[in-house]
């Protein structure tokens, strides 16, 4: 059965989300009517720009695959221009890096072909080894190792990682209550509730600082609590909205929890050496939009070859 | 007419362009004046410096928003000069050095009197990608003379990267928009030259992309 395009479980699923940021809203107005002379300021854009990119997300989803794909492109391009923005690089490399964002459309078109062997070496091959050609021909070597691995890196992380979630919409269907949009909104969604569900047990019981000096606020216990209510959810849901049964559904859970916390703190890390707390400010409420894909940069690549290597 | 004009550029080509394409990280968005008469005070590194301070303005109030630019360049043939006068409703100015003091601002006094918020660039020139050059005293007589009016400093930094001088190749970059609070009074061009050095100095310091040039 399907509702609008969209396969009843994922169609379910994306109700089930909207009612979560139902329930959000009213909490946050509750919340400003009981305490009027505190600010909420942040927590009403946070919760408002959700909204947004909720809404956006659903919207593109629904309508059909090549217009997911080329909302996904766009993301890669917006993150790639907000690392390549804070992240040192030299005046002499502005035209590789315009050739680096060529490589978007390129990436994004073997997705929407579905030419998997092309989608999975273009960038580790192909880009890697292209980039520095183009370098050499401009022939500046001062700071040039720097400069050609700080851009192979960030078009693996903003190009090659978040395409993988395209890729999803373009692998068979196996799950046919879910469709391809199941995969996606099931990698999103258990990737952000992490970061939520980190967030709350560390508030809760967090005592023992796991890596202080990249970011303060995370503790053992908000990670393990995280991950442990991740397995278990991951393992009840996958059955619904991927073609994983729960044994491999729990699997997909441990590496979304743990990715997830990596991904958060290697953007940190990035940001800490930086000097600076937001990539960017085009999300009001959160920051940068890598302040928001960090944990999915490293959750989607690995959900993807967990999946394909357990069902393809 | 005009106002259609730059309506449209604004709309269809402008906005989208800084926007989307290139992206702002903006601090500051509260200090910003929403009412002329005023002076806006920016840096200067690129061609893209004035259209991206004009995007942070509505279509409904873009007409009023006025940019200071050299009458040398920007009106010295018929295309750029069209594209001056209708789409971007420049205020000439004259930097040759051979006219009156007196007349030298009669532009900018006409569009102030008129309600307009000007966008000037105190360093008069582009100067090479990422660095304030030496900070020019013209806006100091032009503050001098109207002394009712709030001068908003703001710096930019990294549409040097995205486009630099004698570059024809635009490459997407975020830059950094950080508006500061109006520059205090000062009674000679010493001390405003070193206020304004200053404040600019001081907004430099909350740029996201400032770490990004080594």
């Amino acid at each position: 059965m399907t509702f609008l395009n969209i396969p009843q479980n994922s169609f379910y699923a994306m109700l089930a989300v909207l009612g979560l940021l139902v329930i959000a809203s009213c909490t946050r107005l509750f919340l400003s009517a009981k305490n009027p002379n505190k600010d909420y300021t942040e927590l009403r854009q946070r919760i408002q720009s959700w909204w947004w990119i909720i809404a956006l997300l659903f919207l593109v989803l629904a309508a059909n695959r090549i217009t997911a794909i080329v909302f996904l492109s766009f993301l890669s391009f917006l993150a790639l221009k907000e690392f390549l923005s804070i992240v040192p690089t030299r005046l002499t490399d502005r035209r590789v890096i315009f050739w680096a964002y060529l490589s978007i459309p390129v990436q994004y078109y073997w997705v929407s072909m579905g030419w998997y062997g092309m989608f999975i070496i273009f960038i580790p091959v192909y880009v890697f080894l292209f980039l520095p050609m183009r370098m050499v021909l401009i022939g500046d070597t001062a700071g040039f190792i720097r400069s050609a691995g700080v851009l192979h890196w960030a078009v693996m992380l903003m190009v090659f990682s978040i395409s993988h979630i395209a890729y999803l919409l373009t692998l068979p269907v196996k799950n046919v209550d879910a469709g391809n949009v199941g995969l996606v909104l099931f990698l999103l969604f258990m990737t952000q509730f992490n970061d939520v569900c980190q967030y709350i047990w560390g508030k809760m019981l967090g005592k023992h600082k796991i890596i202080p000096k990249v970011s303060p606020n995370k503790t053992w216990e908000g990670f393990i609590g995280g991950l442990l209510t991740i397995t278990l959810c991951a393992g009840f849901v996958a059955p619904l909205l991927t073609p994983l049964a729960f044994e491999y559904g729990l699997g997909a859970g441990v590496i979304i929890g743990l990715a997830g916390f990596f991904g958060d703190v290697v953007l940190s890390s990035v940001k800490r050496d930086l000097q600076i707390k937001d990539s960017g400010s085009l999300i009001p409420g959160h920051g940068g939009i890598l302040d928001r894909l960090d944990s999915v940069i490293y959750t989607a690549p690995l959900f993807f070859h967990f999946l394909y290597y357990a069902t393809y | 007419m005009n106002r259609i004009i730059k309506i449209l550029f604004f709309a269809l080509i402008i906005k989208p362009l800084v926007l989307i394409v290139l992206g702002i990280n903006l601090r500051g968005r509260e200090k910003l004046p929403v009412k002329g008469p005023a002076i806006i005070a920016a840096n200067h590194n690129s061609h893209l410096d004035a259209l991206v301070l004009m995007s942070l303005y509505p279509l409904t109030s873009i007409h009023k928003i006025r940019p200071v630019a050299a009458a040398d360049y920007f009106l010295s043939n018929r295309l750029l000069a069209w594209v001056s006068l209708h789409c971007l409703d420049i205020v000439p100015f004259n930097r040759s050095g051979h006219v009156d003091k007196d007349k030298l601002f009669s532009g900018c006094h006409q569009a102030l009197d008129n309600g307009d918020i000007l966008i000037l660039f105190p360093e008069g020139s582009r100067g090479s990608p990422e660095k304030i050059s030496k900070i020019k005293k013209g806006l100091f007589y032009l503050a001098r003379e109207r002394s009712d009016i709030k001068i908003t400093p703001i710096a930019i930094y990294g549409l040097g990267r995205a486009l630099p001088r004698g570059e024809a190749l635009f490459v997407p970059f975020n830059c950094d928009v950080i508006i500061g609070d109006p520059l205090p009074d000062a009674g000679d061009s010493t001390v405003f030259i070193k206020n304004i050095s200053q404040s600019f100095a001081e907004l430099f310091t909350q740029c996201l992309t400032r770490h990004s040039d080594k």
